[in-house]
């Protein structure tokens, strides 16, 4: 029953064909650093459930957002660990697709055909860093605002553009409830969109380059 | 089905993959449901005698209305329920309280003097002095309140999930 219900949708919508092209492509002989992006990928995809789920009870203000998150973690079942998840996997995330960056670098993978997938894969460091930025402030403890203050006050110095930048990322000349919502937009729309985005052309590129292998002392 | 006399190594990258996966599934999946059904399973009792006032200020014969609030904890607020209650004082010792929720959908009835009847606005339901629907589509008569008196100050009973 299963196999024909299968084989009904196979030949409508190719599911063997998807099979086919995403998962048994082939590979050259490769080690265990080759697993990186996957494993990038993975916390991804842990990272948008729980963050998903946090969203459920998570308010974005001052008034509410300490609270809402100690609601989270006291009362809701199981909230510790969905927010637990959430916080341990997004240093993992960025400790991951560090050391996948590593790797491409090291083993000159990012070189001719594969410079459009370094490239984007450099956008998608950069969104990682700027989704631990921005998820940072969010519990809205002393913590994260005395880090937002820091971290807004870095770009803050470079010359002329500066002061512009500063109130740009605050939303005005303080860390106020404007820079909690706006962190809270980037972090969940506009990061997310720009990862899902870069996310599909690196990994579409994977599968028309496929990966690389190795370099020997010929390379 | 021939049995292989062990696994090969695609077979057991394929089991370990549906095990582990299962595995991990269930873990992440049963607390996540957990999570976000939980606060509907979170019942506070709030059972309370409310007191009323004098019952000799209530005039005889007429339904008044009486309104007053509750607070409750939810989540990391705390909300003011309004509830409104007609007191109708039929004789110097007899008193019955209605709540002002029709028993159709919930919404506010209120005591129409020139008609001598509670009205429903949303789906107009009337009920008669004592309650009793008179027409309109309320399935039940008005819910009374258990009432106690003490030195002459009416209470009525709350209780609510």
């Amino acid at each position: 029953m299963l196999k024909r219900i299968f084989a009904w949708l196979d030949e409508r919508v190719g599911l063997t064909g998807i099979y086919k092209t995403v998962l048994d492509r082939k590979v050259p002989k490769v080690n265990w650093w080759f697993t990186l992006g996957s494993a990038s990928l993975f916390i991804f995809i842990l990272q948008s459930a729980t963050g998903i789920f946090l969203s459920v009870y998570y308010v974005p203000s001052p008034d509410h957002a300490y609270d809402s998150i100690q609601y989270i973690m006291n009362e809701v079942a199981f909230g510790w660990l969905i927010r637990g998840i959430h916080h341990w996997g997004a240093s993992l995330m960025v400790l991951v697709v560090f050391i996948h960056m590593l790797r491409t670098f090291y083993f000159a993978a990012y070189k001719y055909p594969r410079e459009v997938t370094w490239v984007t894969g450099v956008v998608l460091l950069l969104a990682t860093l700027g989704m631990g930025f921005t998820g940072y402030l969010l519990p809205w403890n002393q913590r994260s605002f005395f880090a937002t203050t820091v971290g807004t006050e870095i770009p803050g110095t470079i010359p002329w553009i500066g002061p512009l930048i500063k109130r740009i990322l605050r939303g005005g000349a303080d860390l106020s409830a404007l820079t909690l919502t706006r962190f809270f937009s980037a972090h969940i729309w506009f990061l997310p969109v720009l990862i899902i985005a870069m996310l599909g052309i690196h990994l579409y590129l994977i599968i028309r380059l496929g990966i690389s292998a190795v370099p020997d002392r010929e390379d | 089905m021939v049995k292989p006399p062990r696994l090969d190594r695609r077979q057991f990258v394929t089991l370990v993959t549906a095990v582990l996966g299962t595995l991990m599934g269930t873990v992440v999946g049963l607390p996540a449901i957990a999570y976000l059904i939980s606060p509907a399973l979170k019942r506070m009792k709030s059972e309370a005698w409310i007191p009323l006032g004098l019952l000799e200020k209530y005039p005889l014969g007429e339904p008044s209305l009486f309104s007053f609030t509750r607070s409750r904890v939810n989540g990391w607020e705390k909300t003011v329920n309004s509830y409104a209650v007609y007191v109708l004082h039929k004789s110097p010792s007899e008193v019955i309280v209605f709540s002002n929720l029709c028993t159709h959908l919930s919404c506010r009835v209120s005591w129409k003097v020139d008609l001598k009847e509670y009205v429903c606005p949303c789906h107009d339901g009337h009920f008669d002095i004592n309650g009793n629907r008179t027409s309109g589509p309320p399935p039940r008569p008005l819910v009374t309140y258990q009432t106690k008196i003490e030195a002459g100050n009416l209470f009525i009973f709350m209780k609510e999930a």
